[in-house]
């Protein structure tokens, strides 16, 4: 029922993706409060860090589903774009906290406290909290200007370039921050520095280091459920229906013609943006960020996560994330083959399986709930 | 000047010496996408595997101790074998992991490659294989440099390992061009299922494929750390890195152009030493990926192109 | 004595059901041809025969020997060669490379060389272009090629689909006249044509498809006198 009609030809701008109205925006505020004043003084340490890197990895295999389940072309770069979005967004609140504050200490509402925030007597939010926003957004506009640059040559070729490409990426970005100066931490050299020139003194070999803590709960939460919603509405355009219907029949994509491209790029550059502040988000809850520890098998961590899930499905891969980040845990005792299993489990997957667990339903479309999404219009259903 | 003229040489002979390397291991690439239209990932990781099940060998036949010299004919012996290892694991990789999606989706492919290629990476790197540390090769050759080009050393070990590059690049352009099992691998490339009426039986010819550039990353692998004693772990980046340039050398060449990869080889040998030495040796990587980059944007066929139109 | 014998046959290309319970037996020495409209599925019976494809049902015996899930490879060894749709000429090649791939299987070099003599009696213009990359040829010439080259399979059945496509006039007469020729020879054909006049003129038996089923079947010379072929498919008014 997809419509690729002509008058697809320019597609809907990036913006239209972000939703019209306050609801989603609403949805997302309260369950980032949620998780922040209820789930983490009734859960413990162990499991709110656990809910904090379910949502880092629903961000990431969320952004990447955009990539490689809705267009059909195939990223291996979200280590990259997360290096790339976390220095960014470090660089700018480790300087610029010097730089407003003079110290590396910006103040911190109760939402970005850490621990266990009732009954903290602090303000909601200061003026640090802002800063780490801010950052966090140019963290993730750094990435997708990255995610343009990579994506323009490759997404006009066939799926596996743009493969070969985001894995090459991913190394030189680890290459070119590994030789970056060390990070300053004298005040008044800093103060003295242009910003240009603090942006090369991102730590080099030993990572960027001693980054303010403000990652809590509420903030991953918060971006966990924005990225949902952009997903989703990505997913809901007549672009993204279209795309689902033709992904792996290269002919009916040709037809299509330029427009594919423009949305790939599209669906590239806010994939790229989401990692970009899922690195923000780790670079400010771990305090440092490390180059080195952003190699290819970060990525193929989101890779597994999205295949698993379903090439295109949003519940899907965040189960998958939900699952994956799990898992590890309980299978601690044998770390030596967790790479292994995921190996095998995408060969098998592959042969058994192809379209993943859901496919491109979302989870509500599938087994006992079926009937009722059916009578709402779901997408995508056939296709094969 | 002669400072000057002793780094430009040493520089091309390391160039030539590594990119003939390159040009081997871009061979598998290109092959394989020549028929099955597809970028093999786990490629790199045979690569892996003929270096350390060399090492492996060199090591068990004694040759680690520092003053049990190897015979000339432990060079060989070991090539051979590594060669004839790979290219089994080549096959089995083809038979179990590809064959059963012959005709799936692109993206499916992809996604197996990916997975063979974590598996092998993953799998070689467990303590009772090859463990989760670098090893050192052993020298099999002595380490008497042959002549000197203004000051550059010309060192036995760049000799053989290009001569023996360059010996299977001459016998592959044979297998290919001149023999019947060639003509039968270029008619698959061409045109799979015109082939198999024919009479040709496409499935071997695809696992030929793979064997044989299997074989070639092999001796790859092994001439490289003959070179560069220095052998990471398998799942080590560093491998990556060494596959991707092979990648983007066949990419260069024009990915499906048996001789395009050849010449892509060499090109980006030489282009990441040179850029090494003359600009800067941190950034040596940066070069093959931003030429990467320039050849998809300008020449997407590859410099020297391969005037195939896409079937439909 | 009946060399290949269609029965039932059903392919289906995923949700389309392209052949719906096919019969076509073809008796050896004939030309027999299969007309019809573009999709009614000729190639799709080619294709299905020769092992392109696996039918969904139904039997395919030639000389009594049933060919179904058999790779194409060893349908050829059988006897069978099958000249595809767009003539299939390996551009990358040379024309003598690609007469060297008809012959994949032979291994009786003398006998290869004397039905190359063959081939280039029926085709002096490939002769003249042996060293030359396939893809330069003229359509015509491709045409020659392709035959040639699955003569030289040295088939007892020899499948053409669509010999006549994209042709000149002159040169359809001309390819039409070697088919007649190979024919003499003793090679029984079955025959693919949108051009139904001149398949009709050569062959012994002919079959009218319609949307994946045989509409009516008879001797090609009766076939041609119909009133309903010649409205539908011969131009007449």
């Amino acid at each position: 029922m997809t419509r690729v009609a002509p008058q697809l030809d320019d597609g809907p701008a990036a913006w239209r993706f972000v939703p019209r109205n306050l609801a989603p925006l609403g949805a997302a505020l309260g369950l980032a409060l949620l998780m922040h004043f209820v789930f983490q003084p009734a859960a413990g340490s162990f499991a709110s860090k656990l809910a904090l890197d379910i949502a880092v990895n629903i961000i990431l295999a969320v952004s990447l589903t955009m990539v490689n389940g809705f267009t059909g072309q195939f990223s291996m770069g979200t280590a990259g774009f997360m290096a790339v979005g976390g220095y960014a967004a470090a660089a700018v609140t480790y300087y610029g906290s010097f730089r407003l504050y003079g110290s590396p200490n910006p103040p911190a509402g109760i939402l970005s406290a850490f621990g266990d925030p009732t009954g903290l007597p602090l303000p909601w939010l200061q003026s640090g909290d802002l800063m780490f926003v801010a950052a966090c957004l140019f963290g993730g506009l750094v990435a997708a200007g990255a995610g343009y640059i990579v994506g323009l040559p490759s997404l006009r070729l066939r799926g596996d370039y743009l493969a070969i490409v985001t894995l090459g990426f991913g190394e030189i970005v680890r290459v070119v921050l590994q030789t970056s100066e060390r990070r300053l931490s004298n005040a008044e050299q800093i103060a003295g520095t242009p910003w240009p020139k603090l942006l090369t003194h991102l730590g080099g070999s030993l990572g960027f280091t001693s980054i303010p803590y403000f990652t809590t709960l509420f903030w991953v939460w918060l971006a966990a459920v924005l990225t949902l919603v952009v997903a989703y509405r990505m997913k809901r355009s007549s672009y993204g229906r279209a795309f689902l219907s033709i992904r792996e029949d290269e002919v009916a994509a040709e037809a299509m013609g330029v427009c594919t491209t423009k949305f790939k790029v599209r669906a590239f550059v806010i994939s790229s943006f989401f990692a970009g502040v899922a690195g923000a988000l780790i670079a400010h809850q771990v305090q440092s960020i490390n180059a080195g520890e952003l190699g290819f098998q970060r990525s193929f961590d989101v890779i597994i996560m999205v295949v698993l899930g379903g090439m295109g499905s949003i519940s899907g891969a965040v189960l998958a994330a939900g699952v994956l980040t799990v898992l590890p845990e309980l299978l601690r005792f044998m770390a030596d083959y967790r790479m292994v299993v995921y190996a095998l489990a995408l060969i098998v997957m592959m042969i058994v399986r192809p379209q993943g667990l859901f496919g491109v339903r979302e989870v509500w479309e599938v087994g006992p709930f079926r009937r009722r999404a059916a009578g709402s219009g779901a997408p995508g259903g056939g296709a094969t | 000047m002669n400072a000057a003229l002793q780094t430009f040489f040493e520089t091309l002979i390391n160039g030539l010496a590594v990119g003939s390397l390159y040009a081997l291991v871009a061979l598998g690439y290109t092959m394989v996408y020549g028929i099955l239209k597809f970028i093999n990932f786990a490629h790199s990781d045979i690569v892996v595997l003929g270096a350390w099940i060399a090492f492996v060998l060199a090591r068990s036949l004694g040759y680690a101790t520092p003053d049990a010299a190897a015979p000339w004919y432990a060079g060989l012996l070991i090539l051979l074998v590594a060669m004839t290892a790979c290219g089994a694991i080549g096959y089995a990789v083809e038979r179990l992991a590809y064959k059963p999606l012959r005709g799936a989706p692109r993206l499916n492919v992809l996604i197996t490659a990916i997975g063979v290629s974590l598996f092998l990476q993953n799998t070689g790197q467990l303590s009772f294989l090859f463990g989760a540390s670098p090893q050192r090769m052993p020298s099999l050759l002595p380490d008497t440099p042959l002549l000197t080009v203004f000051g550059a050393r010309v060192s036995l070990v760049d000799v053989v390992g290009a001569g023996t590059a360059v010996l299977l690049m001459v016998g592959l352009e044979y297998l290919i061009f001149h023999t019947k099992l060639g003509r039968a691998m270029r008619a698959v490339s061409y045109n799979t299922s015109v082939a198999s009426l024919m009479g040709v039986n496409v499935n071997a010819v695809i696992s030929f494929t793979f064997v044989v550039g299997s074989a070639l990353a092999a001796a790859a692998g092994f001439l490289y750390s003959m070179k560069y004693v220095g052998i990471k772990q398998p799942a080590d980046a560093g491998w990556v890195m060494l596959g991707l340039k092979a990648f983007v050398a066949a990419v260069v060449g024009g990915i499906g152009n048996i001789r395009g990869a050849m010449i892509g080889g060499v090109m980006i040998g030489l282009l990441e030493f040179f850029g090494a030495a003359y600009v800067s040796t941190q950034y040596r990587d940066v070069y093959v990926f931003a030429l990467l980059i320039l050849v998809l944007l300008f020449r997407p066929a590859g410099l020297f192109g391969r005037a195939t139109v896409e079937k439909v | 004595m009946t060399m290949l014998l269609l029965e039932d046959l059903n392919v289906h290309y995923g949700a389309i059901h392209a052949l719906r319970g096919v019969s076509v037996s073809v008796e050896q020495g004939r030309v027999v041809t299969l007309i019809g409209a573009n999709g009614a599925g000729k190639s799709t019976i080619l294709r299905a025969v020769s092992g392109m494809i696996r039918p969904s049902g139904g039997r395919i015996m030639f000389e009594g020997k049933s060919l179904s899930g058999q790779p194409p490879h060893q349908i050829l060894r059988l006897g069978l060669a099958h000249v595809p749709e767009g003539r299939g000429i390996f551009a990358n090649l040379t024309v003598d490379e690609n007469l060297e791939l008809g012959a994949y299987q032979r291994s009786d070099p003398e006998g290869v060389r004397r039905d190359r003599e063959k081939v280039y009696e029926l085709f002096p213009r490939v002769k003249e272009r042996l060293k030359q990359a396939a893809g330069t040829l003229s359509g015509g010439e491709q045409q020659m090629l392709a035959i040639g080259r699955a003569l030289l399979a040295r088939p007892r059945l020899l499948l053409l689909d669509e010999p006549s496509l994209g042709l000149a006039p002159q040169l359809v007469q001309t390819i039409f006249r070697i088919i007649r020729e190979i024919n003499a020879q003793g090679t029984t054909i079955l025959l693919v044509e949108q051009n139904a006049n001149m398949a009709l003129a050569v062959a012994h038996h002919a079959y009218v498809l319609e949307v994946g089923a045989i509409r009516m079947h008879g001797p090609a010379a009766d076939l041609a006198k119909s009133d309903e072929v010649r409205k539908a498919y011969l131009g007449h008014g």
